[in-house]
Parts: structure tokens; C-alpha cells; sequence
């Protein structure tokens, strides 16, 4: 009875999403992506006499270089010049956050995959050709491949950070139980499909375009004046669209275009520089593998009191985004709960893996697996389920984070009530229990997994955008923002806006590629905040834009501004339409010398932190939500598929309902992804073994959940966010952290003696190692 | 010349046939719809439709273009994204992946969009199974894949009542544009085979050749063998099924007869790859690939296969494929010599057949380990049984003494628990990316017991076997 009264509601729920979904607006570059005809860095027209280049990297981790012959190769038939860090006129110097990274190698490498030259021929083939025919020889130094190794030789990347709320330690001696432990979480390849590149073409006086597949146009346009020794003015970047992004092109899309632009600085000719795969795979870095201990105390009735953690990054040869994704670990590192005495710490520990950086979550994943681990292994010790532990620390209003902000409009307890009860999750539970009871070749395990995720770049100074809008004088209308269109669906999001305030058809409409000289000084395409801060500014170029039109429409029609309003392509007055159409109104503002063009700039209020207290108020505001995975193990071969994701998820008021939900889904599968099949390897000589798409596996059609039901959680939204609708893009991932407790949840019933092991990805090897460990 | 249609185009090229049809598509003809996601034939985004006439109707499978040479698309019609497209509005499949948000970075739309076309085109049953094996090869690493899966369903509701080989029905339900009609008289037109090949590496799909070292072939003269007839064929006469190397994985796949001999053959080669791979590789090319986990040798190992190779002199030559491999990537070809065809016995009626395959991805992926066992049984004895065993050793290996050991033995789980202590002693696996040593070992038991699991679910269930084990 309870169960159909239940499965009764989760069908109109369901309804409902669906005919959200057949109402809800498609993403506006559908059309030219279903046809082929969606521009790309590489599918841009290139000029005659484009030259191509490929990029000579170091075959060893790290080592003295003692002598390099380019000689063979330079004198190959089509090749045109290799350049080095010599030919560098300004600073071979691209980190971002510190200035430890060359562009090109010069005494030393420091990771396998660095780039040493770059080889500029008639063809890429040729200038592959050549690569092969450089000579070098390099004297080994040793090899750093594990952060643990790392912290053992005092290797970091900069000082340690750490947060701290109450007494830890006073609490710790104060608790019923307390179970310390170890946790591995393995990095992820970002498995963009178009891979990283750059065209880079000459233009009059020096100046330089680049087309670079990047999501932070300013960071290309900077570092490549940077190491030209120019203005930034000099440097034009231009951005259609990425073919994927991930966070994998927020710093390391640079040196590609980089090193494109340095060759048609010194030829004076354009230069396209596409990495192939494997070069991509092997040259750049991936999300941090992360390696932790954690100690967690808990009162008799599941309070956890006290949590104290350490993180040891794996933060690869160089800066990159390191110490900013570190600091988010720490934001994250207690999830959705409250704990009212928490220390963390991290160390960004050097090594000599490609510098790792930004990937969906930016170090927040990696926190949250931690905690997650810390309360399985509690639960299992004590002998409750995780989601007793879970459900009694759920963050509640006005709960304090480790860093200081108060939280406020939380959905932690709605969205997992929620989940358990549309979902029935006793009755799903019920079901797993009696399919564990009823069969021993397949078991099956169930896991909760609610997420709490800040959003804003917790670097304050970033959180800004700016929007042109230009109405031209038949009535359409041009929008640049700073925002990067990379399959996230911003340009819908920020054609929606524009079209609502001026309320015209989105036919009217443009949304124009990223470039430095219509948006200068930008703020990358990341954070999960984009639409926010891009969207705020076009929501306030367009207001600014309306006001101004009102006042000529109250000028052609005498009557008073507030009467006013537009609405469906005309000028209604007290909500009735006048004879003055959209068009006409432009018209006449253009003979009245009113400007059409306006430039907002946007900054996001209210937020702060001071790294000298650790605390303070970084978020704009969280996003929240739970979802529940249940998976059936094949205990005869360890393989395994999972049922299904049930997920009640905090949208806010949602603008675009089908992007949304494919944000939700994608980032789910993603996470699930790092969870479960995506391993990367390294060899001690930090050598990278997975480095083809045969050994890196990726999520295919076959292995994602049979069912992926995501339902809104009704809340008001946040002011906050563009149109009270939350930010979509990193918080879903975590979702996928479910995936690899259910996993042990069934390997623990087929297993009893299944010691609990931490160590993530959960392939099926390690599924079936578990299910047959110490097995009586 | 090598003389193909490409989408409403003629094309007469005497470009290199070893360069690759993505490369010709996409930077000759700029076309530049089909993308390059990983040039390895492992995600899809260069995805093409090839269509064969064969007396009158047209045929049309997806491959992946990056490991296909230019070659290969002599007197064929050449199908890329921008060649589905309709003037003005979108095709159905389109239609499909639009309005379920099937799309969001779009890198790999294009390829999703050709492989659903392809379903359309293909004589596949309109199911939504097939329809998803249809892009099974295409890796989208944005959408989750759950709005793709409603796309395929909407499509496979589009073609409820479809007239298969039609172009005409599917014309006017806006899947093709109207050129697709013209196609096979245009075909007809192009002159013959396309002979005036050089001397060079043999060729046929060009799925493992062309991931090896695609730079080399397209820099060097290639021989394609892949047209070649006396290669091809399956024929099953005289208690003999026949099947020459250039077969596909696919002709394997179609084939009515061979299906009702290995009732799940279709269920093993779903784990072969995917449809685009399965549609260019040929079964010669995966056994002198010698990979010691090559699906289709462990496959035909446990079928006690033989092989005939010929010389250029069409002199024959016959093994038995178990004695073909000789060391790591050793067998014994020689220079000048192909694989012609393999062969097997036609089983009796107490014939049990089975193939495992496990890998970290089910599907599209390598093995960790995979195995193939063939049993005859006659009043619960055991009275022939051949087993093989991929990954655990430097060859694609056939265990001799297991298998020998089986062989006359009653069918219990002593037998089997005795029979794996044999087999681990024939085996020798390595640490590396697919696993560890141990957990290879342990796995080869495992699919040495879901063998007898999966063939004789009266009999045997997993707690007879580890209990003991």
C-alpha cells in the first residue's frame, strides 16, 4: 500500500519533469551541432600558407638535459623552424598562481610529456615526421610519481593551508567512538573529445589573433604578452566554442597558443597547433590524485563531534591551479554535515607528473570522498548503516562552516528527506535486502550521497563578468559576455535573458564568440558560475538598455515611463499594446541619437575571505541536493551495472529545465566515471601507461545507470543566481561519490570478511579482489 | 584512381590509399562536420557511413574513419554528417537529438547523428537494442548519455513503419535527402575493382594496422586486400563451417546459419568491440594481430579451428590454429603468405559453447581476461572439451592439459575445481595496465567457472565452485 501511494508520487514527479522538459527551450546551438556545422578551433578557415606544428616533449619525468641534436630533423624537406625556450623574447614563464612553469624546457625537465620544443613544418605529418628524428639525451635525476614520496622529501609547491572550527582535539577525548583511516582518490583525464589546440594568425603593426580552445581567454591573451614581451592590447583571442572543457582548458589551454603565437610572432605567417590525442593524454595534467588520513569521533547517537583530516595533493611538476583547488578541498571536506570541531589541512606536494589542474569539482570531490570514507568506515566499525550517520549530521540553517560562513537558505535535510520519500527509499532498501537474501551470484548494495557545494571562484577578485549588447538599428541583437559556450548551455542561458527583458523572439538574437577586445580582463569559464556572473551582467546591460528605450517610447507615445513596458516585440502601455512595434521604437531611438549599445559590468556582492584567518564568507550562496545509487555486483566476474540514480536536486527556480537536467546527468556520469572505470596509471619512471583511449575507459552508453531519475526540489531559489537559478555545472559530480559506496555496500554482502578498503577508482578489479579477499 | 561518391559528390583521387578517409574528408574535401576525437577507432567522432551496392540495393554500415584508408572507399558511397543534412530544416535523427538535449558541446554530435542515420539506412530489426548497438562506438563525454538514449528511442519510433530498403519511405520521413536515390545507378557507373595496387603491407579493415602506425601507412604503399573475394565468403558444407579471414566481425554477426550453430553468438559479439569496429575489422587481422587476448582467436581456439594459408603462388597450406603462435606477436607466416580462411568442425548435439570476456568497460575495451570453452557431453561424461584463455600468457593460448584433463571426465564440480588447478599451472600472467598478476589469476578462475555456470545452470551455481575453491 505504502509502496504505491509512493511510486504514485514519483510518477507525477516525473510527469512533471517531463513536461518541463518538452516545454523547456533547447539549447540554441543544437541546430548547427546536429549538422556538422558548429565551428571549432580546427574547422576554422585558415589562411593560404598556414603553417603546422607539433610540440617535442621530454621522454623522461625528470632529469638534466646534456645535449639535444634538432639537426636531422630541421633538415627534413617541409620543415620550416623549431623553436626552444631561445627563442623566447619576453618570459619563458606561464603559472598562472606562481610563476614556476616554463614554456619550454631548458636545463631540466621536470615531468614526462614536458614540452621542450616546438616543430613548425608545411604539414603537421612533417612536422610529426620530424619529431622523430630529434636527438636527446637526458641525465635522470630521481623520480617523484606519489605525494606521500613527495611529503617524505619535503617536495611541495607552497605552504601548507589549513581550516579549524572549535576544539578538535578537546572534542576528540570527548567522544564514544573515534576511527582514524587512509584514502586514496585516483586523478581523472578530462577526456575532452576535441582535444587541445590553437590557431594563431598575423595581423598589421605585430598584433596577433589567436582562435584558442580555451575556457579562459584573458589567461592566453596575458601569458602570451607575457612571454612575447608585448602589450596585451597586441594580443586578440577569440573563442567559438570548445568541444568539451571540464576544467581541462581553464589554465592549460595557454601554452598551445601560446607557442602557436610565438611561432607566427617570429615567421610572421599563421600557425595552427591541434594536440593529438595521445600528445594531449601525455602532456597534460588531470584532476589531483589525492592521498589522506582522516580521524573522525562520534557521540553514541552518531553525532560525528570532532573531524580532523589531512590531504596530500598530488599537485604534479608545477603550480598550475593547485593551491586554489587544494583550498576548495578544505571548503568541501565536510560535505553536507555539520561538524562542530573540524581541523583540515592540505600540502600541494610537488612531483613529477604533468602539473595536475582544474577538473570539474576543482578539488571539491576529492574532500568530499574523504568524509565519506571516514563515516562508511564509522558505520562499519560501530555496525549502523552509513546512513544513519549520514542523516544525523545533516547541515541545518545558520550551521557554521569550517571557514566562517553562516549557512543560510539550506536544503541539505528538504533535498535528502525529500529523496527518501518520493523515492520510498525503506521500500528500496526492503528490495535490496531480500535480493542479497535470495541470490549469491549477484549482490546487490545501495548508498546515499548527499552533497553541499559553494559556489563562486573562492578567490573573491575573480567573481566578475561583463556583457556588451548591441541593438542594431532593424531591431536584432548582438551579446558578448565573457562566457565560453563549451556544452554547458551558456549561450541559451544568456539568450533567455535577453530575450524575456526585451521580449523578443530569440531568432532576434546573437550570441557572439568570446573575444578579449569586445570583454576584456576576464574571469575563465569555470567555478560553475558563468551564467551567474555573465548572465548578471547581461540581465543589467539589457535593463539599462530598456530604461533608456522606455524613455523614448514615453517621449513617442506622451505617456508617462512606468506605464511602460515591452512585451512580445511591441510597446504596451498599462498592458495594452500600443501601435508602436519593437522595430519602430529602435527606429525612432536611433534618429534620437540614443545609444543602442551598453556595456554592464558585474560583481558578484556580499562575498569575502581572508586567507590570513582562513574564514569568512566566500560563496555567494550552496547548492544541495542527494542522490541514491543502487548497483548489482556479478560476484562470479567482479563486473557489475548499476540500477539506478535517484536524486532530488536543488535547481533553485530553474531557467532551463532540459540543459539543467543534462548537466545534472553528465556530471553524474562523470563522477560516477572517476568512481568506478577511470584509472589513470603511471609507471615509477612517471611515465603515463594509461595513455590511449584502449586503456583509459571512459563511461560508453552501455555502463551508465539503467535509470537516472533527477527531480527539482521545490525551494525559492537564490537571489543570487542569474534569475534565482542555481549554478548546475560541478555539484552533480559528487553524486557519482554514491557509486563507489553501493559498490562495497554489495562486495560486503557477498563478502563478510570484505576488509574496507578506500581506494578509488573501484574497477572491477578491485571489486573482484574484494569479493573473493580473505573469503571463508 | 580511386573513384568513390562522396554524400552528392563524385570523387577521383589519386591521392595515397593508405592515407586515412578522415583525413581526406576532412582537410581534402573540408568537410569538417566529421571530427577527430582520438584517431584510434575508441570514440566514434569521425564516424562515416560506407555504402556497398550488392545486385541492385544499396548496403550501409558505419565505421570509424581515422582507421579506415582511402582506399577502402573505392566504388563505394561515402555518407558524412554534412551529406545527411536537408536543406532547411533537420532529419529525423536530427529532430531526435535536438529535442531530447541529446547534444551539449556538440564535438561528438556529428558521429551520433551518422551512426543513427546508418541505423536507419541498415537491414538491422527496428529495436531500440539495435539501436543503441548502432552507437555503441560513439564516446560522448557531456550528456551521461540518458538524453542520447531518448533520442534513439524517439527514432526508433520514427521508423515503426518503415519499408526496409527503401530509400524512398525513408525519403519522405525526412531521414536522407532525395540524392540517396540517385546513388546506386551512379555506382554502377564507377568503373570496376579498383586493381592497380602497389606491393606493400597487406590491409584489410585496417582497425589495428592503422592504430599501430597509421603515419607509416599513409607515408608508405600499401596493399588493400579488403575487395579481395577469394578471401571472403562463409560456407558451412559437409559438417565443415568455412569462413575466409576478410569476413568482418559483422559477416560473422549476419549470418543466419552460423547463428543458429552458436545460438549466442551475437550475445559474445556484442563484447567484440563496437558496431562501427565490428563493421571494418576483419577476423585475419584480429588472428595475425597474435594478441594474447585477441577476442576472436580465443574464439575460434576453443572451436579447435584450423587455418589454410596461401602464398603468392596460391600454393595452400593447412594448421591448426593452436599450433599458429609461436611466442609474444610470433606466428607462423611467412613472408609473402596470407591468411586465407579458418574452419571448424560443426558441432554435434550435445555441443556446449561459451565465451568471457571481462574488461574494465564491458564494452569497447580489452580484456583483462577473456576465455572460450567448447564441450561435448554424453551421459554427464565430458567426451571432448576444448578451452582457451586470453591474457595469461605471452600467446592467445589453448590449455592443452586442461582441456586434456577435461576429457572424459564425469561432469561435477570436483572435476572442475581439480581442472582449475591444471589450468592455473598452464598459465602465466603479467602485471600491467589491464591488471595484476593475481587478480588475473584469480579472474581466469572465475571465467573458467562461469563457463560451467552459464552452460549448465541445472548443475552448477558459483557457491559449488568458491566454497571450495
Amino acid at each position: 500500500m505504502h509502496k504505491n501511494k509512493s511510486n504514485k508520487v514519483l510518477n507525477t514527479k516525473l510527469d512533471a519533469v517531463s513536461l518541463s522538459l518538452k516545454q523547456s527551450i533547447k539549447n540554441l546551438d543544437s541546430y548547427t551541432h546536429v549538422r556538422g556545422e558548429s565551428l571549432y578551433v580546427d574547422d576554422v578557415n585558415i589562411r593560404q600558407g598556414t603553417f603546422h606544428a607539433v610540440v617535442f616533449d621530454s621522454p623522461k619525468a625528470h632529469g638534466k638535459i646534456k645535449h639535444i641534436d634538432y639537426s636531422k630533423a630541421e633538415a627534413l624537406e617541409g620543415v620550416e623552424r623549431i623553436f626552444t625556450y631561445k627563442d623566447v623574447p619576453g618570459e619563458n614563464e606561464i603559472g598562472g598562481i606562481i610563476a614556476d612553469e616554463p614554456l619550454f624546457a631548458e636545463d631540466e625537465v621536470h615531468f614526462w610529456g614536458m614540452p621542450i620544443a616546438l616543430i613548425v613544418a608545411e604539414s603537421e605529418f612533417i612536422a610529426r615526421k620530424a619529431r622523430g628524428l630529434i636527438e636527446i639525451e637526458i641525465e635522470d635525476l630521481p623520480v617523484i610519481t606519489t605525494a606521500k614520496e613527495a611529503k617524505a622529501k619535503g617536495s611541495f609547491i607552497n605552504a601548507p593551508r589549513s581550516f579549524s572550527l572549535g576544539d578538535t582535539e578537546k572534542a576528540f577525548a570527548e567522544c564514544d567512538y573515534v576511527f582514524e583511516g587512509e584514502t586514496f582518490s585516483n586523478g581523472q583525464e578530462h577526456l575532452y573529445i576535441e582535444a587541445q589546440g590553437a590557431y594563431a594568425e598575423p595581423m598589421e603593426n605585430g598584433n596577433i589573433k589567436i582562435t584558442s580552445s580555451t575556457q579562459g581567454p584573458t589567461a592566453v591573451q596575458a601569458t602570451t604578452a607575457r612571454v612575447l614581451g608585448i602589450a596585451m592590447h597586441k594580443i586578440e583571442v577569440d573563442v567559438t566554442r570548445l568541444g568539451g572543457g571540464f576544467g581541462g582548458k581553464e589554465d592549460q589551454a595557454t601554452p598551445w597558443a601560446v607557442m602557436a603565437a610565438l611561432a607566427t610572432y617570429h615567421l610572421n605567417q599563421s600557425v595552427k597547433l591541434i594536440l593529438n590525442r595521445h600528445d594531449d593524454l601525455r602532456m597534460t595534467g588531470k584532476r589531483h590524485p589525492y592521498e589522506s588520513t582522516y580521524k573522525i569521533g562520534l557521540s553514541k547517537d552518531l553525532k560525528i563531534l570532532a573531524y580532523q583530516t589531512e590531504f596530500l595533493q598530488n599537485s604534479g611538476a608545477a603550480a598550475d591551479l593547485s593551491p586554489a583547488i587544494a583550498e576548495r578541498t578544505l571548503f568541501h571536506a565536510t560535505n553536507s554535515y555539520y561538524v562542530p570541531n573540524v581541523t583540515t589541512k592540505v600540502l600541494s606536494c610537488k612531483t613529477n607528473l604533468p602539473p595536475n589542474t582544474a577538473f570539474r569539482g576543482f578539488g571539491g570531490p576529492q574532500g568530499m570522498f574523504v568524509i565519506e570514507s571516514a563515516i562508511a568506515k564509522a558505520a562499519s566499525e560501530i555496525g549502523v548503516s552509513a546512513r544513519q550517520i549520514q542523516e544525523a549530521n545533516l547541515l541545518d540553517e545558520n550551521d557554521t562552516f569550517s571557514y566562517g560562513q553562516i549557512a543560510k537558505k539550506v536544503e541539505a535535510k528538504n533535498t535528502w528527506h525529500s529523496a527518501k520519500n518520493i523515492f520510498n527509499s525503506d521500500a528500496l532498501e526492503q528490495e535490496v535486502a531480500d535480493f542479497n537474501k535470495n541470490n549469491t551470484a549477484f549482490k546487490k548494495g545501495l548508498s546515499f550521497m548527499p552533497i553541499t557545494f559553494g559556489i563562486s571562484f573562492t578567490n573573491t577578485p575573480m567573481n566578475h563578468a561583463r556583457a556588451l549588447v548591441h541593438i542594431y538599428l532593424d531591431g536584432s541583437v548582438g551579446i558578448s559576455t565573457a562566457a565560453v559556450e563549451m556544452g554547458q548551455g551558456v549561450n541559451t542561458k544568456m539568450m533567455q535573458i535577453a530575450a524575456d527583458v526585451f521580449s523578443i523572439p530569440i531568432d532576434k538574437i546573437k550570441i557572439e564568440t568570446t573575444n578579449t577586445t569586445r570583454v576584456a580582463n576576464t574571469s575563465p569559464s569555470a567555478a560553475s558560475s558563468t551564467a551567474d556572473l555573465n548572465g548578471k551582467a547581461t540581465l543589467m546591460a539589457c535593463n539599462a538598455l530598456v530604461e533608456r528605450l522606455k524613455l523614448v517610447a514615453s517621449e513617442d507615445l506622451n505617456v508617462s515611463e512606468k506605464d511602460i513596458t515591452l512585451k512580445d516585440e511591441s510597446v504596451f502601455i498599462n498592458d495594452k499594446p500600443s501601435e508602436l512595434s519593437w522595430t519602430e521604437l529602435i527606429n525612432s531611438a536611433m534618429l534620437k541619437r540614443v545609444a543602442l549599445t551598453e556595456n554592464a559590468h558585474y560583481a558578484t556582492p556580499e562575498i569575502h575571505f581572508d586567507k590570513t584567518k582562513e574564514k569568512g564568507h566566500p560563496f555567494a550562496y550552496h547548492v544541495y541536493g542527494t542522490a541514491i545509487t543502487t548497483v548489482t555486483v556479478d560476484c562470479t566476474r567482479g563486473t557489475y551495472e548499476f540500477d539506478s540514480v535517484k536524486i532530488v536536486h536543488d535547481y533553485g527556480k530553474s531557467m532551463s529545465e532540459g540543459i539543467d537536467l543534462g548537466q545534472v546527468e553528465g556530471a553524474l556520469i562523470q563522477g560516477i566515471g572517476w568512481m568506478t572505470l577511470e584509472e589513470i596509471a603511471y609507471n615509477d619512471d612517471g611515465r603515463l601507461l594509461s595513455n590511449a583511449l584502449s586503456t583509459y575507459k571512459v563511461p560508453d552508453i552501455f555502463s551508465v545507470p539503467k535509470r537516472v531519475e533527477v527531480i527539482p526540489v521545490e525551494t525559492e531559489g537564490n537571489d543570487m543566481a542569474i534569475l534565482k537559478s542555481k549554478a548546475v555545472g560541478e555539484p552533480p559530480l559528487m553524486y557519482g561519490i554514491g557509486a563507489y559506496f553501493a559498490l562495497q555496500n554489495a562486495i560486503k554482502a557477498f563478502n563478510s570478511n570484505y576488509d574496507l578498503e578506500f581506494h578509488a577508482p573501484m574497477t572491477p578489479e578491485k571489486v573482484l579482489m574484494g569479493l573473493y579477499e580473505n573469503k571463508k | 584512381m580511386i573513384t568513390f561518391i562522396l554524400n552528392n559528390k563524385t570523387i577521383k583521387t589519386s591521392e595515397h590509399s593508405g592515407t586515412t578517409l578522415l583525413d581526406f574528408v576532412r582537410y581534402q574535401q573540408r568537410l569538417t562536420g566529421t571530427k577527430i576525437g582520438c584517431r584510434e577507432g575508441d570514440c566514434g567522432a569521425c564516424t562515416l557511413l560506407v555504402g556497398t551496392l550488392n545486385d541492385d540495393t544499396m548496403e550501409y554500415q558505419s565505421i570509424t574513419s581515422c582507421i579506415s584508408p582511402l582506399g577502402n572507399a573505392h566504388g563505394k558511397h561515402i555518407v558524412t554528417v554534412e551529406g545527411t543534412n536537408l536543406k532547411h530544416k533537420l532529419t529525423t535523427a536530427q529532430e531526435a537529438m535536438k529535442a531530447n538535449y541529446a547534444t551539449q558541446c556538440g564535438f561528438c554530435t556529428p558521429g551520433f547523428v551518422v551512426a543513427l542515420t546508418g541505423f536507419a539506412l541498415s537491414n538491422s530489426e527496428n529495436n531500440y537494442s539495435n539501436a543503441i548497438d548502432a552507437i555503441s562506438g560513439n564516446i560522448c563525454r557531456c550528456t551521461g548519455y540518458k538524453a542520447i538514449e531518448k533520442a534513439a528511442h524517439q527514432v526508433v519510433e520514427k521508423l515503426e513503419h518503415q519499408e526496409k530498403n527503401s530509400f524512398k519511405w525513408l525519403i519522405e520521413n525526412g531521414f536522407i535527402p532525395e540524392y540517396f536515390e540517385s546513388i546506386p545507378q551512379r555506382l554502377k557507373d564507377i568503373e570496376g575493382k579498383y586493381i592497380n595496387q602497389p606491393k606493400g603491407k597487406y590491409v584489410s579493415g585496417g582497425t589495428d594496422l592503422y592504430v599501430q602506425k597509421a603515419d607509416h601507412l599513409a607515408d608508405n604503399d600499401v596493399h588493400l586486400i579488403a575487395e579481395k573475394d577469394y578471401l571472403k565468403g562463409i560456407t558451412i558444407e559437409n559438417g565443415i563451417c568455412t569462413i575466409g579471414t576478410n569476413s568482418t566481425v559483422s559477416d560473422l554477426w549476419n549470418h543466419t546459419e552460423l547463428n543458429s550453430i552458436l545460438p549466442n553468438l551475437r550475445k559474445h559479439l556484442k563484447l567484440v568491440s563496437s558496431e562501427q569496429i565490428r563493421n571494418m575489422a576483419s577476423l585475419g587481422g584480429n588472428l595475425v594481430n597474435a594478441s594474447p587476448i585477441g577476442d576472436m582467436t580465443i574464439f575460434f581456439l576453443a572451436l579447435n579451428s584450423d587455418i589454410t594459408i596461401t602464398n603468392q603462388n596460391q600454393k595452400e597450406r593447412h594448421i591448426a590454429l593452436k599450433n599458429f603462435y609461436q611466442g609474444y606477436k610470433k606466428f607462423d607466416l611467412k613472408e609473402g603468405e596470407l591468411l586465407k580462411e579458418i574452419s571448424f568442425k560443426l558441432p554435434t548435439a550435445e555441443f556446449f559453447f561459451n565465451f568471457e570476456k571481462v574488461c574494465k568497460r564491458t564494452h569497447l575495451d580489452i580484456a583483462s581476461v577473456n576465455s572460450a570453452i567448447h564441450l561435448s557431453v554424453e551421459n554427464d561424461t565430458i567426451s571432448e572439451a576444448h578451452v582457451s584463455l586470453g591474457g595469461v600468457a605471452a600467446i592467445p593460448k589453448y590449455l592443452h592439459n586442461t582441456s586434456a584433463f577435461l576429457t572424459g571426465k564425469p561432469l561435477s564440480s570436483e572435476t572442475i575445481l581439480e581442472a582449475n588447478e591444471i589450468l592455473q599451472k598452464e598459465i602465466s600472467p603479467i602485471s600491467d595496465v589491464r591488471g595484476t598478476t593475481d587478480y588475473k589469476r584469480l579472474l581466469a578462475r572465475q571465467l573458467f567457472f562461469a563457463h560451467f555456470t552459464e552452460l549448465f545452470p541445472n548443475n552448477f551455481t558459483l557457491n559449488d565452485f568458491v566454497q571450495h575453491a
